[in-house]
């Protein structure tokens, strides 16, 4: 048997690292990863932890009364800013989620092993972040009572929806996005949920984790089509997380203000949303190996690897801005000269270099290993990425329409407190739905971390030193 | 006793079953099937199972959503004809601009997240449909030793229906697969 050495960071071609460290046999794969869940009592930090994503959370929950109650003229949103922190937390919020799809779908099509140590819960973060995501345009109707307006449902009063609207593409969009995602997490939970199942301790957990994992049992013809399905859900989801962002994007780029109306956005937003999403994938991943002991399967290999797509999509960005205003100075629109230049320094100077420092400059410290491969760097640089890509939504919606054309109009946006709180309430509502998630259903793929492994190489002899695939 | 649903036999790795499963094809064996805590690579081909029609099940699902997506907007945004939707419902050529009521080039967004849309729910149904799940109940439960099945063992269980099948004669076939544990299933 293969027992390995607690270092996998090598970068030897000859050599295929192993994604699983300390474990060679797949029944302590199953205990380890099942005792997060089966612990009598979480750490004392879930607790802490949850603690306080509560009481965020039903703050979110007061402003939102708060606004039914009053109007949307609680928000900051002014004239000309019409579009402030909702729209700005949307953005966020949506973009976080892209990294769970381009983990669970586009590293599965690229056939990158090391995904299944990170992937479910990823794809976990990327439905609580769409959760997050759908509530801020969900309140941000005004009239909420009549949501169901954005949907094209029969009626008799020949009131359709608009579909020449990027708003209405955007329901499509983000609608698809969280059905598939929420498939795809479902579908690849449920042989775990079936292990669940099988080593519940009590009648009731049985019953529940029974029902959930719908009396799978592991049979060949259905792993068989179960696999089939796995790959087709990933080529769907693949080319619909590229495309969900770029129609988030079209929310801009179709309108015609200037530093909104460019054909760069689509993919600029893209890459931007995968790199925030890995910078929240990682904050997450950082404490959750620490407190469940899960360092044998998210390993320093994984966090190094995510640390050089950060890198990598970070540098994309940083790419994008510099294009942005390279296009800006080549049309000859003044307008557009002066919406790129007045980003940078005008009155939004602050929120713009907040955004390039912590996007573009943060990340190139990955270049140097021993940053990849600490982890109270790459974790303090995770959060500043995360606070950038908030930033640069911040920027992109405000300082574009704080001044546009007419400097008659021209106005400062400021963010009301409930604005503020709303945006914070937003991460308890994230945090409380991942640390439930954490506790109560299996935190990583269990069957596709077994796959993975050497052992699991059935023309290897039972105990190969090397996977063949 | 209840009546007997079939054997059940252990195997402690991949490789092991990978050799039984292709023992038990051989023999003709017709009802029968293998358990495993994950997909064993070529374990499927081993059994002999043929490629599933799943693929193009969920072909026509998102081509279905193609059409919908732009049967969808082009009734609701550029006719104004009734049809029959639970109630009678109209049309509507929305004007915007005086650009032509069929706008297509904005149709495709819509167009293309329905075809994602029907197709990956269409694969996820269909596929739990052709595995007949959910199924809570199944007779491999009863058997405690199965419930490695999900965790470090795999399992090949030989129905008692296959003609091919004789109690004692199929329990020493395998025991000679090299099965760690062979027992009696019931019904």
């Amino acid at each position: 048997m293969t027992t390995l050495a607690g270092d996998n960071t090598f970068n030897d071609p000859a050599r295929r690292a192993p994604l699983v460290l300390n474990h060679d046999d797949f029944g302590s794969v199953t205990a380890t990863i099942c005792s997060v869940h089966e612990a009598r009592r979480a750490p004392l930090a879930w607790y802490v932890a949850f603690v306080i994503s509560l009481g965020f959370m039903s703050i979110l929950g007061i402003m939102i009364l708060y606004l039914f109650a009053t109007g949307v003229g609680v928000w900051g949103n002014q004239n000309p800013v019409m579009w402030g922190f909702p729209i700005i937390n949307f953005v966020f919020w949506v973009g976080i989620g892209h990294a769970g799809t381009l983990i669970s779908a586009i590293l599965f099509l690229f056939r990158q092993k090391w995904r299944t140590g990170i992937n479910r819960f990823a794809e976990a973060m990327t439905i609580f972040a769409v959760i997050c995501a759908g509530t801020f345009p969900g309140i941000h109707i005004g009239r909420v009572w009549v949501f169901y307006w954005m949907f094209p449902i029969p009626n008799q009063m020949e009131m359709w929806p608009q579909f020449r609207s990027p708003l209405l593409w955007d329901v499509f969009a983000i609608g698809t996005y969280f059905t598939v995602s929420l498939l795809f997490w479902y579908t690849g939970m449920v042989p775990d949920l079936a292990t669940f199942r099988d080593r519940a301790k009590t009648r009731l957990t049985a019953i529940i984790y029974g029902i959930l994992a719908l009396g799978w049992r592991g049979s060949v013809r259905h792993w068989h089509r179960y696999e089939r399905a796995y790959l087709l859900l990933a080529a769907l989801a693949t080319p619909l997380v590229l495309s969900v962002h770029s129609v988030v994007s079209f929310d801009f780029a179709i309108a015609q203000v200037p530093g909104w109306h460019t054909t760069i956005f689509p993919p600029y937003f893209v890459a931007g949303a995968i790199f925030s999403g890995f910078a929240m994938v990682l904050t997450l991943a950082v404490p959750a190996r620490q407190l469940w002991g899960l360092k044998d399967f998210i390993t320093m290999r994984h966090l190094e690897n995510m640390t050089k797509v950060i890198l990598l999509t970070g540098s994309m960005v940083g790419y994008a801005y510099m294009m942005e205003f390279f296009i800006a100075w080549y049309s000859g629109s003044m307008y557009e000269s002066f919406a790129f230049l007045n980003r940078a320094f005008g009155q939004y100077a602050w929120a713009y270099w907040i955004m390039v420092s912590c996007n573009v400059f943060v990340p190139q410290i990955f270049w140097f290993r021993k940053a990849r491969q600490s982890i109270p760097i790459m974790f303090c640089a995770c959060l500043l990425v995360n606070v950038g890509m908030w930033f640069e939504r911040f920027v992109i919606v405000v300082t574009s329409l704080a001044q546009d054309y007419l400097p008659s109009s021209w106005d400062y946006f400021t963010p009301t407190w409930v604005d503020l709180l709303t945006l914070a309430g937003s991460f308890g509502l994230f945090m409380t739905l991942f640390l439930l998630f954490c506790r109560y259903l299996p935190i990583i793929a269990i069957a596709e971390v077994k796959h993975t492994m050497p052992e699991a190489d059935p023309h290897g002899n039972g105990h190969p030193k090397e996977a063949s695939a | 006793m209840s009546d007997l649903y079939g054997l059940l036999a252990e195997f402690e790795t991949p490789a092991a079953i990978h050799d039984a499963a292709k023992r038990v094809r051989d023999e003709g064996f017709r009802w029968w099937d293998c358990h495993t805590p994950f997909p064993v690579h070529g374990l499927d081909k081993a059994m002999g199972i043929r490629n599933t029609i799943l693929p193009w099940l969920v072909c026509a699902a998102g081509a279905t959503g193609t059409m919908i997506g732009f049967l969808l907007q082009w009734f609701t945004n550029a006719a104004s004809f009734d049809i029959w939707a639970i109630v009678w419902v109209r049309g509507y050529e929305f004007l915007v601009s005086g650009k032509p009521v069929l706008s297509g080039p904005v149709y495709p967004i819509v167009m293309f997240e329905l075809t994602i849309l029907l197709a990956a729910v269409g694969c996820v149904v269909m596929m739990f449909g052709l595995n007949k799940l959910p199924m809570l109940y199944h007779p491999v439960f009863k058997s405690d030793r199965f419930r490695r099945a999900s965790d470090d063992r795999f399992f090949i269980v030989i129905e008692a229906r296959d003609p091919k099948f004789y109690r004692a004669k199929t329990e020493a076939f395998l025991e000679s697969l090299g099965a760690t544990a062979v027992e009696e299933l019931e019904a």
